[in-house]
């Protein structure tokens, strides 16, 4: 009796056993630490208890820069992930990697998993599409920039709580109101280059680079020293010369300083609300970011950061059905509707957007919505749909060492502006020489 | 009588010496090849494409107005770095040396910085000097000091000067302490007896027969300043605002590992390679003439 009990355990352990082997792993690296991981691995938690076939592992792999790297290093040893993971200023060289990767449409289609490009975002998947309309990678944590202010120091200096400030001039106007009711902070940031080079020429319909914003082709040059450019670096500079904006850093530093209270208007990402709702103790509103209104065409449309997922190439056939299969389950309104919910970052697909928006979830939180509407504001222009710069990691530190030469009154916005342009065409030629 | 050993056998110290030959190989010479080799190729960031381009990485570099001003920044962080760790570990050997009680304790604290990784220590001191919410930013606000180094240059630099001091002084420290035991008391002793004062002593006797000590320490805080100091920038300013504290090291790294651009990241660690060659041949031909072993 106990032997047939030993034996009847011992086969269902190897049945268990071999359905295990018989599961295609597909490895996932990713960048989303603490509470953005755990929604993460909840989704491929989901998948996984969905269908018995595939198993998505998903692996943390430090900020963006690092899992990249990492990733480079290990498709030069031979054993890339299938999916990786790639923030927005990663998506030229990725893009660029011909033999690296497989598009996305490539992939769905010969799994023949329905894919309709057209039923997501154009401002985020414009974003990583080329141009004859294929998409590359997967849209997966998207935001934007937003501005925010601190209602208790609106109505300590006298202005109304309820009106936040749309242009560029009633900023410096506020401005100069908190700063005389006692705000060491009137205003400060998070990412500047890409809130007030990439996101501000977006949203003023000018162009970045040539060749629509180097989606193009890739001999495109930058054209962020235009005169309108170069008007609101200088406005920056005059509103930090006196006291009117505080420069915090070049990632995310702007964040604290809003949340904490310290500053009482903020522009920063959309994916920043989650931290404010839980530090702030004062009352906030979440609005569309400043504009010039002398500027025709403005405000047009703002673009996305966060990343994508790329698919690696070189697996094996039946791996890329599973990475289809989970891409189509990504996709799903409900899925998106949980990611953006929980996280904050904006939902792709306009099925999804609709179904949060029937679920009551932003009559309860108030401005959750507002981000998918700076974003599709107006259907993108070449101007407006995203931005494709070589080497951007580099690129994109030359425009904050400029910027930050403004910011500290050693530079004139333009003679900050040009250089940055001249530094950063030669870092463009670079890649273009690399990648002919 | 001979006291040394003699190693009689023609293979046995090749042998023994073998191991540390082949990590010397694969670790530095290896990748410093490694490096020379991909500063005169362009290659794509997944290694798919590579193209001989001569000299052209270089080119590159030189056209560079900002490459050409971090050489300033480094050389200054550099000098700051090895004076400032030599100086103040000097001054802390000497007054531990002196300690009677409770020696060990103060010994051991003093050395406990050097098991911190340098990004951690940048941390560290960042957070103490954060502009708004550092401890230490709070009593320099008392005191009137606009302290802000994320827009301040010089602060920045200050900043990280201090990171990379405080972690190597321990270092600094336990060769300096070493050395001042080593020095025989009898000649301390025989000078207090004709009366000199403390300051006296130290700098007409002991700073002298430290110097072998000194030199060893200037080369290699010389050589840590220029490569080793990367983590502490990378943790705290990134080497803004602007280019204040944007170190060759540090551009090397962020030019390789976080941007992927390698034929222009190893350009710059050949040149800096060269740099440090020549620093250290200087200092052993000029500067160890002034040492007396």
């Amino acid at each position: 009796m106990r032997i047939k009990h030993l034996t009847l355990a011992l086969a269902a352990a190897g049945m268990v056993a071999t359905q295990a082997h018989a599961q295609t792993e597909i490895q996932w690296w990713h960048s989303m630490g603490g509470a953005l991981g755990e929604a993460l691995n909840g989704l491929a938690d989901k998948f996984n208890a969905s269908q018995k076939e595939y198993k998505v592992v998903a692996t943390f792999k430090g900020s963006y820069p690092e899992s990249m790297t990492a990733a480079i290093a290990a498709f030069r040893a031979g054993n890339a992930p299938h999916l990786l993971q790639v923030f927005e200023v990663g998506t030229a060289t990725m893009m660029a990697a011909k033999g690296a990767i497989v598009p996305v449409a490539t992939v769905m289609h010969d799994a023949k998993e329905p894919f309709d490009p057209k039923a997501y975002l154009p401002t985020v998947t414009g974003y990583y599409t080329d141009l004859k309309g294929n998409m590359l990678s997967f849209p997966f944590n998207s935001s934007t920039v937003m501005f925010y202010i601190n209602k208790d120091a609106f109505k300590k200096a006298g202005l109304d709580p309820n009106k936040a400030p749309k242009t560029w001039k009633e900023v410096v106007a506020a401005a100069e109101k908190l700063k005389a009711s006692g705000s060491a902070c009137p205003y400060t940031t998070s990412w500047p280059s890409w809130t007030h080079i990439e996101n501000f020429s977006a949203w003023h319909n000018i162009p970045i680079g040539t060749k629509q914003n180097g989606m193009g082709g890739l001999d495109t040059v930058f054209t962020i020293n235009s005169p309108l450019h170069v008007r609101h670096i200088a406005l920056l500079g005059d509103m930090a010369k006196k006291g009117l904006f505080i420069y915090a850093g070049r990632t995310n530093q702007g964040d604290a300083k809003f949340s904490s209270g310290e500053c009482a208007m903020f522009t920063g990402s959309a994916g920043a609300q989650a931290g404010i709702k839980k530090a702030a103790k004062f009352d906030w509103s979440i609005n569309f970011i400043p504009y010039y209104d002398d500027v025709k065409g403005a405000p047009q449309n703002s673009i996305i950061g966060g990343a994508s997922v790329w698919i690696m190439g070189g697996k094996k056939p039946e791996e890329y059905k599973g990475v289809a299969k989970f891409m189509a389950f990504l996709s799903r309104p409900e899925i998106q509707m949980e990611w953006h919910t929980t996280t904050g970052y904006v939902p792709i697909t306009r099925a999804s957007y609709e179904l949060t928006r029937k679920s009551g979830y932003y009559d309860k939180n108030p401005g959750a919505d507002m981000p998918v509407k700076e974003l599709t504001l107006h259907n993108p222009t070449e101007n407006s749909k995203g931005l494709r710069f070589g080497n951007f990691v580099q690129g994109r530190t030359v425009i904050e060492e400029e910027l930050e030469e403004v910011f500290s009154g050693k530079k004139d916005a333009k003679t900050a502006l040009d250089e940055a342009v001249k530094r950063g065409n030669e870092i463009l030629r670079q890649f273009e020489a690399a990648n002919k | 009588m001979e006291k040394r050993v003699v190693f009689r056998s023609a293979w046995l110290p090749y042998l023994l010496v073998a191991p540390q030959i082949a990590i010397t190989l694969v670790f530095f010479f290896w990748p410093a090849a490694q490096a020379v080799w991909y500063s005169f190729h362009l290659q794509d960031a997944f290694g798919l494409k590579t193209q001989f381009v001569g000299l052209q990485n270089f080119a590159f570099l030189f056209r560079d107005g900002k490459y050409l001003a971090s050489f300033k920044v480094t050389a200054l962080f550099s000098v700051l770095v090895a004076f400032a760790g030599i100086a103040i570990s000097l001054l802390l050997a000497a007054m531990a040396d002196r300690v009677l009680k409770g020696a060990l304790a103060y010994k051991t604290l003093l050395i406990w910085p050097y098991a911190v990784a340098p990004a951690v220590a940048g941390v560290l001191w960042a957070f103490m000097l954060a502009p708004s919410i550092g401890i230490v930013t709070f009593v320099l606000k008392k005191v009137g000091i606009d302290w802000n180094w994320i827009i301040h240059g010089d602060q920045a630099m200050l900043l990280v000067v201090v990171a990379a001091v405080w972690k190597q002084i321990s270092y600094n420290f336990l060769f300096f302490l070493a050395g001042l035991q080593s020095i025989p008391k009898s000649l301390i002793e025989a000078a207090a007896i004709d009366g000199a004062g403390p300051g006296r002593r130290f700098w007409t006797i002991v700073f002298p027969l430290l110097s072998p000590t000194t030199f060893f320490l200037l080369v290699v805080n010389s050589v840590y300043a220029f490569f080793d100091t990367f983590g502490v920038i990378d943790a705290t300013t990134e080497g803004g605002p602007g280019q204040a504290t944007n170190i060759l090291v540090y551009k090397v790294y962020h030019d390789g590992v976080k941007a992927a651009d390698l034929g222009g990241s190893s350009a710059q660690s050949v040149i800096l390679m060269f740099i440090v060659i020549t620093l250290t041949v200087i200092q052993f031909r000029f500067v160890e003439k002034k040492v007396q072993y």
